[in-house]
């Protein structure tokens, strides 16, 4: 492939060999112009940008105090939990708003509380464990079933895409019944299974959102590897996966929010096996009593991985959101 | 090409395919099965025909009302959801200090998980009851605007992020072209601003009102229902009826069908009505 490359650069050249100082004149000349273009475009881009950064008016500042007071509001139900994660049970439903005073001040009781009644670790490792293999599988699997229906027409994989765009609307409560009595009868129903029940009901969205983004690399690129000797899984792993990593990347956050965060699936698919969600959820027990010291506690742990995955990758999820809802 | 790479299909396509016949398709088909026969269990039904469509709506009224509370709740945060997320979005697209910190922090709620969000909440608003002697399961009401509140929490940040990118794409000739013919900044906004960024507001649109309608874990874990079901949301619903009553699951698989139904009515209208747009662009 790179010799051909090569050959379409040097052809332009090759074509004009004998005034080959005109040619060189002239191509001085184009540069300069489009240097001097570039200037100035800088220039006006910089004095915009001068525009924007005179200091704020009155109204803006206003604005900006209006936006303080809005976001301290949006961090506050963090902070409170954090805050009531450190007192009594009692003093969590009676004074949650107050701080915690020598009274009612517990120090890390609740965690270590916490921690053993929902067997904390063992339920994080084994979200951890199925976000992390369901989201590979995931990315893997769906785009290659995406690159196969969107570059072979046949009467199946039209077929295929279309179940595939029809399952995207179908609610979860819908198949959830049918869903774990099939996952039972095949043993799908531990931590290993559920990865190929999250890759099923996951595949509509996945597939539609990959097929879009295949749509829009160039077939010539994938004939010129095949002319050259490539198979279609030599073609599709250094030339289509390469190309698609930005979407695999928007489709891997949007698949990993939902499944880290899934409470309902894995209660009805898994047999032995307890997520986070459902951990905190057992926590509730039975007939509404609810232990809210150590709640807090465990709401915290639960937060706190969120927001580092969140603060090491806000670029791409806050891209990844714009780019799946305009796709989705 | 295509012929070399269909030979491809067991690698390619089959394991996607094997998944999505286990999880989807096989259950969906079950499922439409099931909601036509009496059974307790998958392998022993009883064949009844549309009864268990006639028990969903006449054995109690549990399904209507969840569809009232549902259809009231939509229409509320679908509203207040998408009002507070387009000021949030014209108040960070003007250059005021820290837009991006505002950006970060108003997202943030977003990616903690239903269940998490439920606690948080019920957590505050018993808080602020308490001094009023009361609990959020004391009235319908309180368990009503605290789910409204939780969801705007969780989702103005979501719509903003894409009425942000709307507004950036408009071009700035337009609003300067507004501005020269004499326009006000509320003329701009209903005559250059909406109508540039009606591609934002169907897609906003049809999020909000789909997350809300299919409300699940943030109403579970919130409220449950109470006082007496009647915080119940449709999803909510169906899931009680299914493991909260023996004998009753064929009548959860009706009500099921029922709730797929009106939300693939509400995903094709929606569609229809985008696609009838892109024509006119």
């Amino acid at each position: 492939m790179a010799d051909t490359t090569r050959k379409w650069d040097a052809s332009p050249a090759a074509n004009a060999p004998d005034n080959e100082e005109w040619q060189q004149f002239l191509a001085g000349a184009a540069k300069e112009k489009a240097r001097k273009e570039k200037k100035e475009e800088m220039d006006k881009q910089k004095n915009e940008n001068k525009n924007l950064k005179t200091p704020m008016t009155g109204k803006d500042w206003i604005k900006f105090a209006v936006l303080v007071v809005i976001a301290i509001s949006f961090i506050l139900p963090i902070l409170l939990v954090l805050m009531n994660s450190f007192k009594k049970n009692v003093a969590v439903s009676n004074e949650p708003f107050s701080f915690p005073n020598s009274e009612s001040f517990v120090g890390f009781e609740n965690y270590t509380n916490g921690i053993e009644k929902i067997d904390f670790f063992p339920a994080f490792f084994t979200s951890l464990f199925i976000t992390v293999f369901a989201v590979a599988f995931i990315i893997l699997c769906t785009s290659m079933c995406a690159w196969f229906i969107t570059r072979v027409k046949t009467w199946y994989t039209k077929l295929m895409y279309l179940l595939f765009a029809f399952s995207m609307i179908v609610p979860f409560q819908m198949v959830m019944y049918p869903m774990s009595f099939v996952a039972n009868q095949l043993s799908l129903d531990n931590m290993f299974g559920i990865i190929i029940i999250y890759l099923g009901f996951g595949a509509g969205l996945s597939v539609f959102m990959f097929a879009g983004f295949i749509k829009s690399v160039p077939l010539e690129i994938e004939e010129a590897a095949m002319i050259d000797g490539c198979g279609p899984v030599r073609t599709f792993f250094m030339i289509d996966f390469p190309i698609l990593r930005p979407s695999a990347i928007t489709v891997a956050i949007l698949n990993a929010m939902w499944i880290w965060n899934d409470y309902l699936l894995p209660t009805l698919i898994l047999n032995r096996q307890k997520t986070l969600p459902m951990a905190i959820q057992y926590l509730r027990g039975g007939y509404g009593s609810i232990d809210m010291a150590a709640m807090m506690a465990m709401l915290v742990l639960a937060i706190i991985p969120i927001i580092i995955f969140y603060f090491a990758c806000q670029k791409y999820i806050i891209k990844g959101v714009v780019a799946g809802a305009v796709k989705g | 090409m295509e012929k070399a790479i269909k030979k491809w299909f067991p690698l390619f396509a089959l394991p996607t395919l094997v998944a999505f016949v286990i999880a989807f398709l096989v259950p969906f088909i079950m499922g439409l099965y099931l909601s036509l026969c009496k059974f307790k269990t998958v392998k022993k039904t009883e064949f009844v025909g549309i009864d268990n469509y006639i028990k969903a709506f006449s054995q109690d009224n549990d399904f209507l009302n969840a569809l009232w509370f549902t259809t009231k709740f939509t229409i509320v945060s679908v509203v207040t959801i998408n009002l507070i997320a387009f000021i949030f979005a014209m108040l960070l697209t003007k250059a005021i200090k820290g837009t991006n910190v505002f950006r970060t922090i108003f997202f943030m709620p977003n990616l903690i998980g239903g269940i998490v969000l439920g606690y948080i909440w019920s957590m505050i608003i018993n808080g602020v009851l308490y001094y009023f002697g009361a609990t959020i399961t004391t009235d319908a009401n309180y368990g009503f605007w605290g789910l409204v509140i939780l969801m705007n929490w969780q989702q103005v940040g979501y719509m903003m992020i894409i009425y942000i990118s709307g507004i950036q794409n408009i071009s700035p000739d337009l609003i300067e072209a507004a501005e020269i013919d004499g326009a006000n900044a509320w003329e701009r906004l209903i005559h250059v601003t909406l109508p540039q960024i009606m591609p934002s507001i169907t897609i906003c649109l049809f999020l909000t009102l789909t997350n809300s309608f299919k409300l699940f874990d943030q109403n579970y874990a919130l409220t449950s229902g109470a006082p007496g079901n009647k915080t119940q949301m449709l999803a909510l619903d169906i899931y009680n009826t299914f493991y909260g009553r023996v004998g009753y699951q064929g009548v959860g698989q009706a009500k099921a069908v029922v709730f797929f139904v009106i939300v693939a009515a509400i995903a094709l209208t929606q569609l229809y009505l985008t696609r009838s747009k892109e024509v006119e662009n």
